[in-house]
């Protein structure tokens, strides 16, 4: 993976040497509260329910053994014994108090990690592929490129008071596993007719309260440009994008107003200035910046071992997490382990820092000490020979992290909702837990096969519920706590936004209308079919007249009745 | 009045000429031999007189002017003001490079508005030279704002060669 240098080191060094004067004072009273917001912001911390929040960065999911036991460390020393997995791959921490978080700070620089624009008007976090690097579909591994990314947006000097946050997502593969198209812009990794590889880019993808899919700006940009064509689009942006309410700032906003061919002339034009200025890429520094993502020394003996098939065969309970958690890998004899942080009795994506320091021995014993945090809030072990499996899952199991739920309904995207977060207007996690209550029989989970609910408890939608093939808003009504639901979502290659169900159902009946919308697949699927594959081919209709067939009848009734 | 001007506290030498409507005198009656900064909008209506006068000419624009109609008149400024009317509002980040890297603008760059210590750093990368901190605010601390992050990843209109140039 990557490794600072002295240049990175010093960034991020002078970053919490900055940050703890600015932290002084605010404290002094020297900063105002409106003054202080940005800065704390664009460090990641945000004021919360009961206290801070702090969000630090992981550039597109990838973590060392020493930087997780670092995360175990101040989830002990700073906070509550725990930290939360984000549907960004970062890490965040509930009840860090404000004082110690400049100490926070220097710890994770001492580990190559920071929060820099974690959050605020800038350009964010830069996510990928979970399993980039390992995937057998991969054209090429686009961590290279998110780093080199990362490290152009970082304290970029014009781009740090954007009209709204800024979000990058790059993919390498054919599948689109990182929800690339609901991005402010994403980057898929793509091989012309020449065979050369380079960008599609795409540009006004978000969530939010008007999700959007992202479009097509660029079929093809070579890798050189990169920079300079990212830097055209921003520029845009920041000088045109609405700045009068916050809700129709994000650059989706004005790329549907100007409409995607103008948009895409006036970034054209911009680019067309820059192209070949000091922004022009390098060969000799994307290829020092793919060396630090060489593959490791695999073993290239792994595909001889026969104890992984026996195991499997003489314990049911490894075999039922192989068959959901074990994902294949393009190396053979090794395979990719997906860790669930989706035990029925946690909160979706929170893990302990025991269990964190048990995760780093494991990597360091089987993943060649490497951890990824996903889009779906669990981690990947990316490398593990399958003759390690069986003792890995033993390890799991004595941390009840091998809950053999992945893709399933129980593995669910979950925001931290009205219990920690000062924006939601409902709670996430209690419906979670009433999911986990109501659906608790494995095989009934087994029998719905994959499926992807995805909860926000406000439409800001950190829960991604616009993409879920079930997606739950929670909404207050005059102070009570409701449902939306949506149907059909994805954020994949078929990327489309869910259709809304009806009206919002009251909280105590979530986990049961969904075992109504269970049911309509249950009764209509053909063979093999997924929920999402019924739903596209049912629509709507029948699942609105089982949850909602009251509505029916008075349609029924009036209809017979002008008759 | 002081101001921050190319990372030192120096007296300014420039009077901001910000209260003009239509039906006043033009103030190149008033201060003919001053350096002055006047709306853009002003410039655009009396042009001639402004031309006519001692003294060095300014314009102050904030996000909204249309920084292609600054441009078609931009040998006639010695100094262009990039008014902040919010902190948050960052649009004048993009026209500040516009005017150093593309159109070779030379004169003083000034920040005015609702500008903050920590913003200095970036504003200057953009190009920005000069700075008019709100009154309330420590002069000689802000200066530290120039120094305190060393390594910068990226080109900008300060002419920083991206870092990996130098791996």
């Amino acid at each position: 993976m990557y490794q600072y240098d002295n240049y990175d080191q010093k960034i991020v060094d002078d970053r919490v040497e900055q940050f703890r004067d600015q932290t002084r004072r605010y404290l002094a009273g020297e900063l105002s509260e409106a003054e202080f917001l940005p800065l704390r912001l664009m460090n990641g911390l945000y004021i919360q329910t009961h206290a801070p929040m702090l969000r630090v960065d992981v550039p597109y999911g990838l973590l060392s053994s020493r930087q997780l036991r670092m995360h175990a460390h101040i989830a002990r020393k700073y906070d509550k014994n725990y930290a939360h997995i984000s549907t960004r791959q970062n890490i965040q921490y509930n009840w860090p108090k404000l004082e110690t978080v400049p100490d926070i700070l220097a710890d994770l620089a001492s580990v190559q990690m920071h929060a820099i624009q974690s959050s605020g008007n800038c350009i964010r976090n830069i996510t990928s592929d979970q399993f980039a690097g390992i995937a057998e579909d991969e054209i090429e591994d686009p961590r290279p490129y998110c780093e080199i990314l990362r490290q152009w947006s970082t304290f970029h000097p014009e781009f740090a008071y954007l009209p709204r946050k800024f979000k990058f997502a790059v993919s390498g593969a054919t599948h689109d596993r990182a929800a690339v198209k609901v991005h402010d812009i994403g980057l898929y990794l793509v091989r012309n007719d020449a065979g050369e590889v380079g960008f599609k880019v795409l540009v006004g993808g978000g969530l939010g309260r008007t999700p959007v899919i992202g479009k097509v700006i660029r079929e093809f940009l070579e890798k050189k440009h990169m920079l300079s064509y990212m830097e055209a689009i921003l520029r845009v942006y920041n000088q045109f994008g609405r700045r009068d309410n916050k809700y129709k700032a994000r650059i989706k906003i004005l790329v549907n107003a100007t409409g995607i061919e103008k948009f895409t002339e006036m970034v054209e034009e911009e680019w067309s200035y820059i192209k070949d200025s000091a922004l022009l890429l390098d060969q000799k520094e994307i290829d020092r910046v793919c060396a630090q993502f060489a593959a490791p020394e695999y073993d290239e003996n792994a595909g001889a071992d026969t104890s992984f098939v026996e195991h499997q065969a003489s314990s049911p309970a490894f075999a039922a997490w192989v068959g959901r958690n074990v994902v294949s890998h393009k190396i053979d004899g090794y395979r990719a382990i997906v860790v669930s942080l989706k035990a029925p009795t946690i909160a979706p994506g929170d893990v302990t820092d025991v269990q964190m320091d048990h995760l780093a021995d494991l990597i360091d014993k089987y993943s060649f000490g490497e951890i990824v945090t996903t889009h779906d809030q669990n981690f990947i072990m990316p490398h593990v020979k399958q003759a390690d499996l069986f003792s890995l899952w033993e390890g799991l199991v004595a941390q009840g992290l091998a809950t053999p739920n992945i893709g399933l309904l129980t593995d669910m995207i979950c925001c931290p909702g009205l219990d920690f977060c000062a924006l939601a207007n409902a709670g996430s996690i209690p419906i979670a837990q009433q999911i986990n209550e109501k659906f608790n029989d494995m095989d009934y989970l087994h029998d719905i096969g994959d499926i992807k609910i995805k909860m926000s408890g406000c439409m800001n939608a950190c829960g991604h519920h616009h993409v879920g093939h079930i997606g739950i808003l929670g909404v207050d009504k005059k102070g009570v706590e409701f449902y939306q639901l949506t149907l059909g979502g994805s954020a994949e290659n078929d990327a489309v936004l869910g259709d809304r169900l009806g009206p919002a159902i009251e909280k105590e009946k979530v986990a049961d209308t969904i075992a109504q919308i269970l049911d309509v697949y249950v009764e209509h699927r053909k063979e093999e079919e997924s929920f999402l594959q019924t739903y596209r081919r049912l629509g709507i209709e029948p699942y609105k007249q089982r949850v909602y067939p009251e509505k029916y009848l008075e349609k029924k009734v009036a209809a017979s009745a002008a008759y | 009045m002081q101001l921050i001007k190319d990372q030192k506290i120096v007296e300014d030498t420039w009077q901001h000429i910000s209260e003009i409507t239509a039906d006043t005198d033009s103030p190149t009656v008033d201060v003919p031999r001053a350096n002055i900064i006047v709306p853009f909008a002003y410039w655009l209506e009396n042009k001639e007189s402004l031309l006519n006068r001692d003294g060095m000419l300014g314009v102050c624009i904030d996000g909204d002017v249309d920084i292609q109609e600054v441009v078609k008149d931009i040998e006639h400024f010695d100094l262009i003001a990039l008014d902040f009317p919010a902190f948050a509002d960052g649009r004048s980040y993009s026209h500040a490079r516009l005017l150093r890297d593309r159109y070779n603008f030379e004169g003083e760059l000034r920040a005015v508005g609702d500008i903050l210590r920590d913003q200095l750093f970036f504003m200057q990368r953009c190009g920005i030279n000069s700075f008019q901190l709100r009154e309330d605010k420590d002069m000689q601390d802000a200066l530290n704002a120039f120094t305190e992050l060393s390594v910068k990843y990226q080109t900008a209109a300060d002419g920083a060669e991206p870092i990996y140039k130098y791996r």
